[in-house]
């Protein structure tokens, strides 16, 4: 059978699944909405929590992302597995305990405050926001480049598809298909790397064959640094980035993983606090399966991209190459000439350029497996963006109906909150499918966003709020939005300055970066500010009422968490 | 001990292993990984530089052992101080 029949059969068969699950696990009441009816075993929670932290980013371009960063990728490895190491330390468990629903419905009773609510809520919709359009994109690339529909055709079919469970089954339905979709997409992920670590490096673990020999006796990642250095690219296990930038980018990451509120929320869905500690043990060790390897596979598909098309004939390359040129994924120029590919540092004389999303993409290709691999690449890119959108519009959905609506109005029945909770999605899943046909040009650059806001806002005040009884809520505030608007300038400044204010491109280069901090690590920094801020605010300012003080003891007590509250 | 008192002492043990949890996770990453990446690298482990297995490896390793020390130890506190669930 030929790679597109195999990838309809895979990726038909993958949606049908999620379909029948959605139609078993509906969700009957705001509970079940919200939480799952809070009766999820920790192990089927840390499995949806994988599948709903790991996006399509995750799974089609941080490999290639580390392909061409090497060392400098390892930001990303350390950031978005660490965060989890903070969560659940510092948050789950309390947060479970707390035992309502959202991360605004925290905030608003820990600061006895609807406009920290209000603040709250808004942070979450934009970080939920700006994330899933960048889902619903990723959704439309996988089918262009696999079924040969158009990208926009994508977009709706996959908006379809995360209508029909996301605003059906809530969080019930949601976190059982992530459970397959996780199933899924781990598998399409280890098949090919382990299939090309056998070829390359005789070892079936990538994780070992990383630091394994290749044919002629040498280390690969030894043979790698000369290959490239030889090019004049710097050594694969050197890196560019200044430390300090190292430093703050992986803290804003780990920082802002800990802090966003579609993972904090999963948490919830648990029976005990100690089942909320050891889901995000499971939820760690399925990510960690995934993130342990995507650092070989990087290795291995640069380390094949050189050696099968740097330096060869014009007109006699692989097979994968003329595929993926259609694509525009591979672009080969040959500039002086010569008939032979040309792939060096220098941008001038460079001939070769390869888009970091071909390293997983093509990788079965590469490597040469069986056209079901292909396939099943496909449903694994699709299950990755499908569970990730379907989280964000959950978080979203909640914030329209629980935290401003039912807050604003507690009168309203739960039969009548339900239907405006599924509103708020349908709405939802409409506004990020435009976004996924209209992309705004700059999705790529809106992740530092969503990092840096989660990091310099939500962190601080939620770790504040269970290990200082003395916060108050004018301290909170202020600390919130100091962060928030120190950390959103920052971005701004340096990613849209010259669009936006036209400053001259030269001045907001990295030498005029505060301290030498990227936009992509400024989070950390901003959360810093939020913490000076709020502890000096709080100095002066009257200390909490004695309930809200007896409630951070309770918190801070794992017995007696009983299910998550109605009200 | 009254049960304020055992509240509060249960609490600051708490507190102290999350601490010397999070000392552990701040060395394997930020410590091996960034700050002392290049000592680290001048050891070579198999086809690894230390410093960049830690950075793309190791770190990981540790972090998934460090969670489940974490939930062992807090259960086995938890039933010293009863108030485990």
């Amino acid at each position: 059978m030929d790679i597109l029949t195999w990838t309809y059969i895979l990726v038909g068969l993958s949606f049908a699944l999620y379909i029948g699950i959605a139609i078993w696990s509906r969700a009957g009441s705001t509970k079940e909405f919200y939480v799952a009816g809070g009766g999820v075993s920790p192990l089927a929670n840390g499995m949806a929590t994988a599948a709903d932290w790991m996006s399509a980013a995750s799974f089609i371009s941080m490999a290639g992302l580390i392909s061409f960063a090497g060392y400098d990728g390892s930001v990303y490895l350390m950031g978005w597995t660490g965060g989890y190491v903070l969560l659940a330390l510092l948050l789950a468990p309390y947060l479970r305990k707390f035992g309502k629903f959202t991360v605004p419905d925290f905030v608003g009773d820990r600061y006895y405050s609807n406009k920290a609510r209000v603040v709250a809520v808004i942070c979450a919709l934009f970080i939920s926001f700006t994330y899933v359009a960048g889902q619903m994109r990723g959704v439309g690339i996988v089918f262009s480049r696999y079924l040969e529909v158009d990208i926009n055709t994508g977009v709706i079919i996959g908006m379809c598809i995360v209508f029909f469970y996301a605003v059906l089954g809530g969080m019930k339905g949601i976190t059982y298909t992530q459970v397959a979709q996780y199933c899924v997409l781990i598998f399409a992920f280890m098949v090919p790397a382990i299939f090309v670590s056998m070829q390359l490096t005789g070892n079936p673990f990538p994780q070992l064959g990383l630091g394994g020999t290749v044919e002629d006796g040498t280390y690969l990642l030894d043979k790698l640094d000369g290959v490239l250095t030889e090019l004049g690219f710097t050594a694969y296990t050197s890196g560019q980035k200044p430390m300090i930038d190292m430093f703050a980018i992986t803290l804003a990451l780990m920082v802002g993983t800990a802090g966003l509120p579609h993972v904090i929320v999963r948490f919830f869905t648990v029976p005990r606090v100690k089942d909320a500690r050891l889901s995000a043990g499971f939820a760690l060790v399925f990510i960690a399966i995934l993130y342990t390897t995507a650092p070989a596979v990087a290795a291995f598909g640069i380390y094949n991209a050189i050696d099968s098309v740097a330096e060869k004939p014009v007109d006699d390359l692989p097979k994968w190459v003329e595929n993926w040129k259609q694509t525009e994924l591979i672009k080969i120029d040959d500039k002086n000439g010569d008939g032979v590919v040309q792939y060096v540092a220098d941008p001038e004389i460079n001939e070769l350029d390869i888009d970091k999303d071909i390293m997983v993409l093509a990788n079965p290709e590469i490597a040469e497996l069986p056209n079901w691999v292909v396939g099943l690449v496909a449903a694994g890119g699709m299950a990755a963006a499908l569970s990730t959108a379907a989280g964000l519009l959950l978080v979203i959905s909640t914030s329209v109906s629980r935290d401003l609506v039912k807050n604003f109005n507690p009168g309203i029945s739960d039969k009548k909150e339900l239907m405006i909770a599924r509103g708020a999605a349908a709405v939802a899943v409409v506004v990020a499918g435009y976004f996924g046909v209209n992309p705004p040009g700059f999705v790529a650059q809106v992740v530092a966003f969503a990092f840096g806001l989660a990091a310099a806002s939500f962190f601080p005040v939620i770790i504040m709020g269970i290990f200082s009884k003395r916060m108050n809520k004018e301290g909170a505030i202020a600390g919130m939005l100091t962060g928030l608007v120190f950390t959103l300038s920052y971005i701004v400044y340096f990613k849209f300055g010259t669009e936006l204010f036209g400053v001259a491109p030269e001045s907001l280069a990295a030498e005029n970066w505060l301290f030498g901090i990227s936009p992509e690590g400024i989070g950390s920094f901003g959360m810093l500010l939020n913490f000076i801020v709020s502890f000096a605010v709080s100095l002066f300012t009257p200390p909490p009422p004695a309930e809200v003080q007896e409630m951070v003891e309770e918190i801070r007590i794992p017995r007696g968490a009983g299910a998550a509250q109605d009200h | 001990m009254n049960h304020q008192e055992k509240m509060k002492a249960y609490w600051r043990k708490n507190v102290k292993i999350l601490l010397s949890l999070l000392a552990v996770w701040f060395t394997v990453s930020f410590g091996f990984g960034i700050i002392l990446v290049d000592t680290f690298n001048k050891i070579q482990v198999g086809g690894f530089k230390l410093g960049f297995w830690f950075a793309q490896q190791g770190s990981i390793y540790v972090f998934v052992v460090l969670v489940f020390v974490y939930v062992w130890l807090l259960n086995r506190l938890d039933r010293e101080f009863d108030v485990h669930e």
